[in-house]
C-alpha cells in the first residue's frame, strides 16, 4: 500500500461519513433479529402470558377468583379475571425481575464477544466506521431488544387477555376507575418503563461483553450478575446498599397504575438506569477503543 | 563487522527507545480513557451526596410566635381541602418477629373480624411497626381518603358521604359500611396523618406539660413552626414530641415522638409532599370492580365496635394514640395521672400471660414469656415486656399493667396496687 492510499484510509477512519453509523446500525439489528437465538427468546417471551393467562383461566373457570387468601403471586393477578388488561401487567411483573433480564443479557453479552468468537470483530472494524460507533451501534441495537422483548410480552398478553377474559373499564389500585383507552394508555407506557429499566442490564453487558473474547462468558457472567444482585437486594441486612442495585425499582412501574401516579420510585428508577448506563457505557467504551483486537 | 554490528546495536536500542516510550504514552493515553467511567462515578457521588444537604437551605425566617398563639392557630386552622403523601416510620423497638409479629397481629384481628383483608381494623393495625407511605386527600367532612401504598399495590381506604370504603387491591377484595359515623370512628381508631397525631397530644396538655415553640422548620417545602411539648414528670418514657405547624395555615405537618431514652424517633410522622388544592372528586368516588369480592362491614362495623375495647388495649401499643385516654374509655382502672397514667386490667386469669391463655396455645405464651424480664415485688411474681415507648407488666395473678412509664414506675405500681 503506498503513502498515499493509508492517508486515505486513515482521514476515513478519523471522519467517517454520518451514515455510515446508520447503516452500520441497520445492519446490527438485521443481524440480531435475525438470529434463531434471538427469535426463540422472543419466543419464550411471548409464551410466558399464555402460560399465566391459560392457568388463571383454568383455575377460575368454577367461579372462584385468582390470587385468594392474601394475594400470593406476581402483582395484578387478582384484577385479571375480571379485565383482560391486567394480564398485561401481571405479564410483565412476572417476566420482569428474570425472563427479560435474562434475555437481554445474552443478547447485550454477545454483542461484542460473540463477534470476537466468531472472529468477526476485526472485519467489522475494517469498515471506517470507529470503534465507538460501532459500540453506540451495538448498544442501541441491545436496547431495541430490550424494546421489542416488552412489547412482545404486552402485546402477547393483551392478546391472550382480550381472549380468555372481558375487557373495559378498569380501577386503578386506588380504587378509583379509568377508561379501558386510559388503561391502554397507561398500559403503553407501562412497556416503555420497562423497557428503560433494562438499560442498566443492558450497559452491563455490553462491557462484560468488551472484557472477553468469549461470548458464552459473557453471557454467562452478565446472568450471573443479575441473579447475584436480585438474592443480595433480598437480603435485609444490605439495605442501605439496595437503593443502588440496579434492579431495585424495577417494579416501580406499578405505582404507574395508581392514581394519581406516584413519582417517586418511578424517577428514582431512571435516574438508576441512567447513571448505569452512564458508568458502565464509558467503562465499555475505554476499554474497547483501547484493547488490542486479535479476533 | 565489528562496526556494523555496534552500529546496529546502537541503532536497535535507540529504536526500541522510541518504541518503549511511544508504547508508555499509548499506555498512558488507553489509561486515561478509563477516567470517564471514574468521574461519572464520582460525580454521582458527590450528587447523591451533596444534594440533599444543598437543599436543605436552612430553616426559614419567620416571625416569632408563642405557643399559646401557635396552639390556637392550629385549633383554628380550618383546613378543608387537603391531599398529600405521608411517610410513617414507628419504631417500638419490639423484638424483630418478623412475619410472626405481624400474623400474630392479623390472627388477632381476624379473629374477631370475618377475615376479609379489606377490613380496614386489620389493615391499619399493619401501620403500628416499619416505615409506610400513606397517601390522603380530603374535600371537607363528607369526603376523605387514605391510601396505604404497597409494592404493586395499595390498599384504600374512602369516606364518600354515607359510605366507607375499603379496596385491597392485592386480594380485590372490598369492605363497604355506610353508617356514618362509624366510619368516622374507623378513620380515628388509627391516627395516620400528622394532624391526627398533633390532636391527641394537644387534648392532653395542661399544667405537667411544657409547651414552647423551639424556632422554625420546613416541611414538604413548606415553611413550618416547630412545637415542642415535653412532660415535666419523670418517670415517663417519653422524651419529647415536637410537632411542624405550618405556618400559612396551621396544619400540623410533621410530627416526631422521641422517647426518654434517647434514638431515634419512636413515632415520625410527616408530609414528603402536601398541597392545599382541591382534590379530584374522582379521588373519592368508588365502585367494586367487577368480580371483587365484597364484604357488608355493617356487622362487622358493630362487632368492631364492641372489640373497640380490645382495640384500645391493642391501641395502647399504638404510639400517640394518648395511652391513658384511649384505655380511660374502656373502663380500666388507670392509676398515676396525666403522662404517668398506667392502665390495669384485672384478666382474673391465673395464667399469667392472658395473651397466651386467650390464643389457647401454652407454646406461645412460653415464647412470650421468654421475650420479657421475670420481676417478683410486693405483688408476687410477674413478667415486663418492654419496649422503647411502652412497658408493660403481667403479674402472675393475671394483673396487667401497661403505660407510657419506666420499669421502676410499673413495679412501684404495682407494688402499691
Amino acid at each position: 500500500m503506498s503513502q498515499a492510499d493509508l492517508a486515505v484510509v486513515e482521514t476515513a477512519a478519523v471522519r467517517p461519513n454520518p451514515l455510515w453509523s446508520l447503516g452500520l446500525l441497520r445492519s446490527e439489528l438485521v443481524t440480531t433479529f435475525r438470529r434463531w437465538r434471538t427469535l426463540v427468546l422472543l419466543g419464550v417471551l411471548a409464551a410466558v402470558p399464555i402460560l399465566v393467562g391459560v392457568s388463571v383461566r383454568i383455575e377460575t373457570r368454577g367461579g372462584g377468583q385468582a390470587g385468594r387468601g392474601g394475594g400470593e403471586g406476581p402483582a395484578f393477578i387478582a384484577e385479571v379475571t375480571n379485565n383482560g388488561l391486567f394480564l398485561v401487567f401481571t405479564a410483565l411483573a412476572a417476566t420482569l425481575p428474570f425472563f427479560l433480564p435474562m434475555a437481554v443479557g445474552v443478547v447485550a453479552g454477545d454483542a461484542v464477544a460473540g463477534e470476537a468468537d466468531a472472529g468477526t470483530l476485526r472485519y467489522l472494524l475494517v469498515a471506517p466506521a470507529g470503534r465507538t460507533r460501532l459500540l453506540l451501534a451495538k448498544y442501541a441495537t441491545t436496547m431495541a431488544f430490550c424494546l421489542v422483548a416488552t412489547l412482545v410480552v404486552a402485546a402477547s398478553a393483551l392478546a391472550v387477555g382480550a381472549l380468555l377474559f372481558p375487557l373495559g373499564d378498569l380501577t386503578t389500585i386506588s380504587g378509583t376507575r379509568i377508561s379501558f383507552a386510559d388503561g391502554l394508555g397507561r398500559a403503553l407506557l407501562i412497556a416503555l418503563v420497562v423497557a428503560v429499566s433494562l438499560a442498566g442490564i443492558a450497559a452491563l453487558g455490553l462491557f462484560v461483553s468488551t472484557l472477553t473474547n468469549s461470548g458464552i462468558a459473557a453471557m454467562a457472567t452478565t446472568v450471573g450478575l443479575l441473579i447475584t444482585v436480585q438474592i443480595l437486594d433480598q437480603i435485609p441486612q444490605l439495605h442501605a446498599l439496595q437503593p443502588y442495585f440496579f434492579s431495585h425499582y424495577w417494579l416501580s412501574f406499578a405505582d404507574l397504575m395508581r392514581d394519581p401516579v406516584y413519582w417517586d420510585d418511578l424517577v428514582k428508577n431512571l435516574e438508576l438506569q441512567a447513571l448505569y448506563t452512564a458508568v458502565f457505557g464509558s467503562a465499555a467504551w475505554a476499554r474497547f477503543t483501547t484493547r488490542d483486537i486479535t479476533a | 563487522m565489528a562496526p556494523y554490528e555496534s552500529d546496529d546495536s546502537t541503532g536497535a536500542a535507540q529504536a526500541d527507545d522510541e518504541l518503549r516510550a511511544e508504547l508508555r504514552t499509548e499506555r498512558r493515553r488507553k489509561a486515561a480513557r478509563y477516567v470517564v467511567p471514574v468521574a461519572v462515578v464520582g460525580v454521582a457521588a458527590a450528587t447523591i451526596g451533596l444534594v440533599p444537604a444543598l437543599a436543605d437551605s436552612g430553616d426559614p425566617n419567620l416571625p416569632k410566635i408563642t405557643a399559646q398563639e401557635l396552639i390556637d392557630k392550629i385549633a383554628k386552622s380550618d383546613v378543608q381541602q387537603l391531599s398529600g403523601t405521608v411517610k410513617v416510620s414507628t419504631d417500638l423497638g419490639l423484638p424483630d418477629l418478623g412475619g410472626l409479629e405481624s400474623s400474630l397481629l392479623s390472627g388477632a384481628t381476624q379473629g374477631s373480624g370475618d377475615g376479609s383483608s379489606a377490613d380496614p381494623t386489620s389493615k391499619l393495625t399493619e401501620l403500628a411497626s416499619g416505615t409506610h407511605t400513606l397517601r390522603v386527600a380530603a374535600d371537607g367532612p363528607e369526603k376523605q381518603k387514605v391510601s396505604v401504598l404497597e409494592s404493586g399495590a395499595e390498599y384504600s381506604l374512602i369516606h364518600n358521604g354515607t359510605d366507607v370504603w375499603g379496596y385491597d387491591s392485592k386480594s380485590n377484595e372490598v369492605y363497604h359500611s355506610t353508617a356514618a359515623d362509624s366510619g368516622k370512628a374507623e378513620q380515628h381508631e388509627t391516627p395516620a396523618t400528622p394532624k391526627d397525631f398533633a390532636d391527641e397530644v394537644l387534648k392532653s396538655v395542661d399544667d405537667t406539660t411544657s409547651v414552647t415553640v423551639d424556632g422554625t422548620a420546613q416541611v414538604a417545602g413548606r415553611d413550618a413552626y416547630r412545637l415542642v411539648i415535653k412532660p415535666k414528670q419523670s418517670g415517663t418514657t417519653v422524651g419529647a414530641i415536637s410537632i411542624a405547624v405550618d405556618a400559612k395555615t396551621g396544619t400540623p405537618l410533621k410530627f416526631t415522638l422521641t422517647p426518654s431514652s434517647g434514638g431515634a424517633a419512636v413515632v415520625d410522622a410527616g408530609y414528603t409532599q402536601v398541597s392545599f388544592a382541591k382534590p379530584a372528586a374522582s379521588t373519592f368516588d368508588f365502585t367494586p370492580p367487577k368480580g371483587a369480592k365484597v364484604t357488608e362491614g355493617d356487622k362487622a362495623g358493630k362487632d368492631s365496635k364492641t372489640d373497640g375495647s380490645d382495640k384500645g388495649g391493642k391501641a395502647s401499643e399504638t404510639p400517640g394514640h394518648g395511652s391513658a385516654k384511649g384505655l380511660d374509655k374502656s373502663g380500666f382502672d388507670v392509676l398515676g395521672k396525666d403522662w404517668n397514667s398506667i392502665a390495669v386490667l384485672d384478666t382474673g386469669s391465673k395464667a399469667g400471660l392472658p395473651t397466651g391463655s386467650a390464643s389457647g396455645g401454652g407454646d406461645l405464651s412460653g415464647f412470650l414469656g421468654s421475650l420479657g424480664d421475670p420481676v417478683s415485688g410486693k405483688f408476687g411474681k410477674g413478667t415486663v415486656f418492654s419496649t422503647r415507648l411502652i412497658n408493660a407488666l403481667i403479674t402472675d395473678n393475671g394483673k396487667v399493667y401497661v403505660g407510657a412509664v419506666d420499669k421502676a414506675a410499673l413495679l412501684k405500681a404495682a407494688n402499691a396496687g
